[in-house]
């Protein structure tokens, strides 16, 4: 591989070397090009220990019993949503749920709002509102909410440049609109969405704004203050931290009117055969045994991050998606679908090379070591908009480095000659 | 090259000159999708009596689901009903052999191609979209025309 630097590139000779898995060596000794980043991140050695010592040090369930061992489980599963509550410049702690992944985060709101009284409430003469360009989980729990509401669901167009259309915002988002949920950065296209210009018309029209962060978190500086929106949703496992953990950060008067979704241990503040009261949010929205040592592997993995800095891996990133969508184009018969600059653009690149099926794309580059994403990315209307079946995906992270986007380059040449 | 395993050069040949395609009368229409990946076949079946008479598709898909969609034209048009079931319950035991099986030749013909296909779990529902479809199409014209 080549040595090319770019400005703003982190060190990744020495992040690599954190990362364990990215030493192997696959098919015929070629080493790993990790480029399914946006489908899940890799995790470092400092995560994984973490993971190991609290349950070779410190495992038991949490908020219940007062031996050594369950208050230890206690304080590092709650000093993990401080960790969160930091990491996304939340006002209060209280305001960080921790669920199983951004898809229950989004459910969970989608139900929230199901089952609240005015006035929140989604019903029949209430309107949502969401982009062609989201992801499957910020997609059908608003249809399945629409569908058991009578509640008018209603979508953003996509520009051909692979941008949000709002040039009939405020015909979209109107005084009937109870809420408006929009992906921060799109997982197939990769474009990172104008926020402020939806939020505004949301808010002049009193919707509540729920972010999908899940492609934005592991990426850039994340500030829900910033955002200005009422819910933002994210997940663990494509930022370093295990699978199983997701966070919905929701503003605390919202969550302390909205009622709760799932009921269980918990949950409570007391409970007899007639009714039962509530603890105060987060707890509230928390049923159940939750993923202690995953929350605890996010609060690892936020330490990680936050070491490197979140500005600087948006460099580093930034840096190499300039590279890749250059690169890219110059190989014959590829089309970017999606922004074709790096400007507004996260770091996943979707593509499809001439009439090749994605799938005998990347069957053909996994040969070479190289792990990329084919199919529709659980964002099927976006490849109907683009009248495509599927698309062949590359996307990046803190440890991808120029000359693995050589390596792309030259396995899609390879590809081009294999099917040529 | 293991990949040679997977892309055999008659299953090439079958990707770049289907078979049979295009949609022409039938008794039975049926559409399948593979949900993972996208692939869609849109498959009529006309019987004569008891025999097959035309297989005709749409589909789009990766070279292995073309391909096979296209073998399966090749291998079943003009056999009796029987005689294609049996071969269709073949392909599907070679297909779930985990590559442990090189297909019986007599019977399978081409589709033995797709041996090494088996070998890679992701793709197996590839080569077999045409064939479900085939089977479920035959089971609706039979129904609606008992032979």
């Amino acid at each position: 591989m080549t040595n090319l630097t770019l400005p703003g590139l982190l060190d990744t000779d020495a992040i690599r070397k954190d990362f364990p898995v990215l030493q192997r060596l696959l098919h015929d000794d070629r080493p790993l090009v990790y480029l399914d980043n946006a489908a899940t991140s890799q995790k470092p050695r400092q995560v994984l220990d973490v993971l190991a010592a609290y349950y070779e040090q410190h495992n038991a369930n949490v908020h219940r019993g007062v031996h050594v061992l369950a208050e230890e489980a206690t304080a590092l599963y709650e000093g993990a949503r401080d960790k969160v509550a930091a990491f996304v410049n939340a006002p209060s702690r209280d305001e960080v749920i921790f669920t199983k992944n951004a898809s229950e985060s989004l459910n969970l709101v989608a139900n929230m709002l199901g089952w609240a009284d005015e006035p929140y409430r989604v019903d029949a003469d209430s309107e949502i509102v969401i982009t062609e360009m989201e992801h499957h989980s910020n997609i059908v729990p608003w249809q399945l909410l629409s569908q058991r509401t009578g509640a008018k669901l209603k979508w953003f167009g996509l520009t051909d440049e692979g941008r949000l259309d709002l040039s009939n915002i405020d015909e979209l988002i109107t005084e009937k609109t109870k809420v408006v949920s929009f992906t921060l950065v799109s997982n197939l296209l990769g474009t990172v969405n104008p926020v402020e210009t939806i939020v505004r018309r949301a808010q002049d029209v009193g919707a509540l704004v729920v972010i999908d962060a899940s492609q934005a978190a592991p990426h850039m500086v994340l500030d829900v203050q910033a955002l200005e929106a009422d819910f933002v949703a994210f997940t663990g496992h494509k930022m370093l931290a295990p699978t199983g953990i997701g966070v919905l950060w929701g503003r605390q008067e919202l969550l302390e009117d909205l009622p709760p979704f799932l009921g269980g241990g918990e949950m409570i503040e007391t409970v007899t055969m007639g009714s039962s009261t509530y603890a105060p949010a987060p707890h509230k929205f928390e049923a159940g045994t939750p993923p202690i040592a995953q929350a605890v592997g996010l609060g690892a993995a936020i330490d990680y991050l936050s070491d490197i800095g979140m500005a600087e891996i948006a460099a580093h990133e930034h840096a190499i998606t300039e590279y890749a969508v250059n690169r890219l184009q110059e190989v014959p018969d590829l089309r970017i679908i999606g922004p074709n600059t790096a400007v507004d653009r996260g770091a996943a690149i979707s593509f499809v090379l001439g009439d090749i099926h994605p799938h005998d794309v990347g069957q053909v580059l996994d040969e070479q070591g190289i792990a990329v994403r084919v199919g529709h990315h659980c964002a099927r209307p976006v490849c109907l908009r683009y009248g495509i079946p599927a698309t062949t995906r590359a996307s990046f992270y803190l440890y991808s480095t120029p000359g693995e986007v050589d390596a792309l380059i030259d396995g899609l040449h390879h590809v081009r000659n294999f099917f040529g | 090259m293991k990949l040679d395993s997977m892309y055999q050069e008659i299953i090439l040949d079958h990707y770049r000159n289907p078979h049979g395609k295009g949609l022409r009368d039938g008794d039975a229409e049926v559409h399948h999708v593979n949900p993972t990946c996208g692939d869609e076949i849109t498959l009529r079946v006309r019987l004569d009596g008891a025999v097959v008479a035309d297989v005709s598709y749409e589909s789009q898909g990766c070279s292995i689901s073309q391909a096979s969609a296209s073998v399966l034209n090749d291998l079943v048009v003009g056999k009796p009903v029987g005689e294609a079931q049996q071969i269709q319950e073949a392909f599907l035991e070679l297909m779930q052999s985990k590559g442990q099986s090189d297909g019986d030749e007599d019977l399978l013909e081409d589709a033995v191609a797709f041996a090494g296909v088996s070998k890679y779990p992701a793709r197996v529902k590839c080569a077999l979209l045409s064939w479900m479809a085939w089977k479920d199409a035959t089971a609706k014209a039979l129904a609606a025309h008992p032979a």
